[in-house]
């Protein structure tokens, strides 16, 4: 898959699944559902968060619940990629069967919120716009990069049980 | 060389004699579990989307917890859409309003050591108890396994944790959780399987090591295990589950590799209190000093069996709820209001001022009743208290043993509910 630009948002270590989809609003659709991602660290994040963002964070990113919705409000609201430099393993899984790429990136923490960031999947680098820096990240392993550039495990199912009913 | 449980488990599903650490396999799924929030309503248009089908509804477990009982229409339909989804693809092992879907599976006797199994809820860890390789996953992964009966893991290293000595009176294996998420963090076992051991955690009954398992997930676990025993095999006739002539053959081999180990003493454990926003944020209930709540609540998968609701009824018998406290109970499964109808314990707990709730998940992740406003603390037996999840953003809630809440909610405030029994007792 090619890489991506976009803005930064910056999030610290251990962000919850019940602050990216509040479980008082898990009933609902999620256009509403996204309106309240990440409401309670940042009120501003829905409201002002655009097509093509990058959300980057610390440790743990996605920690708690197996509530798949914390993935799919970030991709309702338009957002890109993820880089942390760590994901919840439920939450990791979460994402790149939604076709959300997630990188591991340990030097995550020289990003900048508003930064524009130039992000590939396949090779495992970000480059900062700001400071012309390129980190190094964990390449998203293969087997995971051919899932996501069919857009998640749904249509990658459905292109393998296609196959074999051929 | 050894190979741990867990590796033992994932080479079973997976159909290999030997797994290493950090290799993926494909394993076999040999259950499925799903609730009213995760399931159907999430899985019909998946499915319906790939055009696949049901692999095996014979192995498939769903349980209405979420949305139970219905409190508006979006509720109301999505416990109809699970009610019909089950009817339409076959599944028996429907358990509708029973309660919580971790309590409620090794109650009907779905789980035995051996299995390698796939629930729709990051709190599945609690199937680790006996024995078995049971996952978290999220919806879009479950409509795969669904599809296909088999999902992708990475066979994960083990830490071990053991627990050596006994427990005090008024401690419970929710004290110990809290030690544990205090001690190691809440990324500690993320990617890692987790295995408990030693003789504080061979003397807990099933019920109590369940809680272990169950906020494994709290230390970013991917399974939470501890390996078969006498204990388990009693819990499973009296369920009447047929744990199988090798339900005890499943241990980590005495020369397996662990990443690492770390021991605890039982006996020097205090009564544990996490304040807001994290269960790591844990430390002896004395600490936090004299914190006033406006409300105690006992529930969830983790806080509210029948062990627990006797923890609390130890404290409140003989005495009343603070004036200006609100003490919920919302016993975790059908089978335990009734057995503690049986017992007497219901009576002690509302006689005490108690207020009893629906079974189901009620308050803990902020679905059901008894939600907090702003600027209102808690203290509460569930497996996590980050911010907003039971209610509004400016809520704050402590997490605490059955005992502890209980005894809070008599004193009013955080309080070591072990004076309270020593009164009893004396």
């Amino acid at each position: 898959m090619s890489a991506l630009s976009g803005r930064a948002w910056v999030f610290g270590d251990n962000v919850d699944t019940d602050v990216l989809a509040p479980g008082v609003y898990m009933k609902g659709p999620m256009s509403e559902l996204a309106k309240h991602c990440l409401e309670a660290v940042d009120p501003e994040f829905a409201r002002n968060v655009q097509d093509g963002d990058i959300v980057v964070a610390g440790e743990n990113f996605g920690m708690g619940s197996s509530r798949e919705q914390a993935g799919q409000a970030l991709i309702e609201l338009g957002i890109a990629a993820l880089l942390a430099k760590s994901f919840a393993r439920i939450f990791y899984r979460n994402a790149m069967n939604l076709g959300l790429p997630a990188l591991v990136c340990p030097e995550a923490g020289q990003i900048e919120a508003g930064d524009t960031l130039t992000v590939d999947p396949a090779a495992g680098t970000t480059l900062i716009a700001r400071s012309g820096a390129v980190l190094s990240c964990e390449p998203i392993p293969s087997h995971l990069l051919a899932m996501i550039a069919d857009g998640g495990l749904l249509p990658h199912l459905k292109k393998k049980l296609k196959g074999k009913a051929a | 060389m050894g190979m741990t449980l867990a590796e033992k488990l994932c080479a079973q599903a997976a159909g290999a004699s030997s797994v290493t650490p950090g290799e993926i396999v494909t394993a076999k799924v040999d259950l499925a579990m799903v609730h009213d929030s995760s399931g159907p309503r999430r899985l019909a248009p998946k499915l319906a989307e790939i055009g696949a089908e049901v692999w095996d509804p014979s192995k498939v477990v769903v349980i209405t917890d979420h949305y139970v009982p219905a409190v508006d229409a979006e509720s109301a339909a999505i416990l109809d859409l699970t009610r019909k989804w089950v009817a339409e693809k076959g599944v028996e092992a429907f358990y509708d309003m029973q309660g919580i879907c971790h309590i409620v599976l090794p109650e009907r006797g779905h789980l035995k050591p051996g299995m390698f199994v796939a629930g729709g809820d990051s709190h599945s860890t609690t199937g680790g108890a006996f024995g078995a390789f049971m996952i978290g996953i999220g919806a879009t992964e479950m409509a795969g396994v669904m599809a296909t009966g088999e999902i992708w893991v990475r066979v994960p290293p083990t830490i071990r944790i053991e627990w050596t000595g006994a427990l005090g009176q008024g401690l419970a294996a929710k004290d110990i959780m809290l030690k544990l998420c205090g001690a190691l963090g809440m990324s500690a076992g993320n990617y890692k399987a987790i295995e408990y051991g030693g003789p504080a955690i061979s003397a807990l009954p099933m019920v109590e090591r369940m809680v272990l398992s169950n906020m494994s997930a709290e230390l970013g676990g991917k399974v939470g295990l501890i390996a078969p025993d006498a204990v388990t095999l009693d819990y499973l006739r009296s369920v009447g589950a047929n744990a199988g002539h090798d339900a005890l053959d499943w241990q980590s081999d005495g020369d397996a590799e662990f990443e690492a180990v770390h021991t605890f003493d039982a006996g020097a454990l205090a009564p544990q209190v996490a304040a807001p926003h994290s269960p790591e944020n844990a430390a002896d209930a004395d600490a936090h000093g004299k914190v006033r709540v406006d409300q105690a609540y006992i529930g969830a998968c983790t806080g509210a069996k029948l062990s627990d609701l006797h923890m609390a009824a130890d404290i409140l018998r003989g005495r009343k709820v603070a004036p200006g406290v609100r003490l919920m109970v919302a016993p975790a499964s059908a089978r335990i209001t009734n057995a503690a109808a049986a017992d007497g314990t219901l009576a002690t707990l509302t006689g005490a001022g108690a207020i009893l709730l629906p079974s189901g998940c009620g308050a803990c992740a902020g679905y059901g009743a008894g939600v907090l406003a702003a600027g209102e603390v808690c203290i509460s037996s569930t497996a996590r208290n980050f911010k907003g999840r039971m209610g509004h953003a400016e809520s704050q809630v402590y997490l605490a043993s059955p005992y502890t809440v209980a005894a809070a909610a008599v004193a009013g405030h955080i309080i070591d509910p072990r004076s309270m029994l020593l009164e009893t007792a004396a």
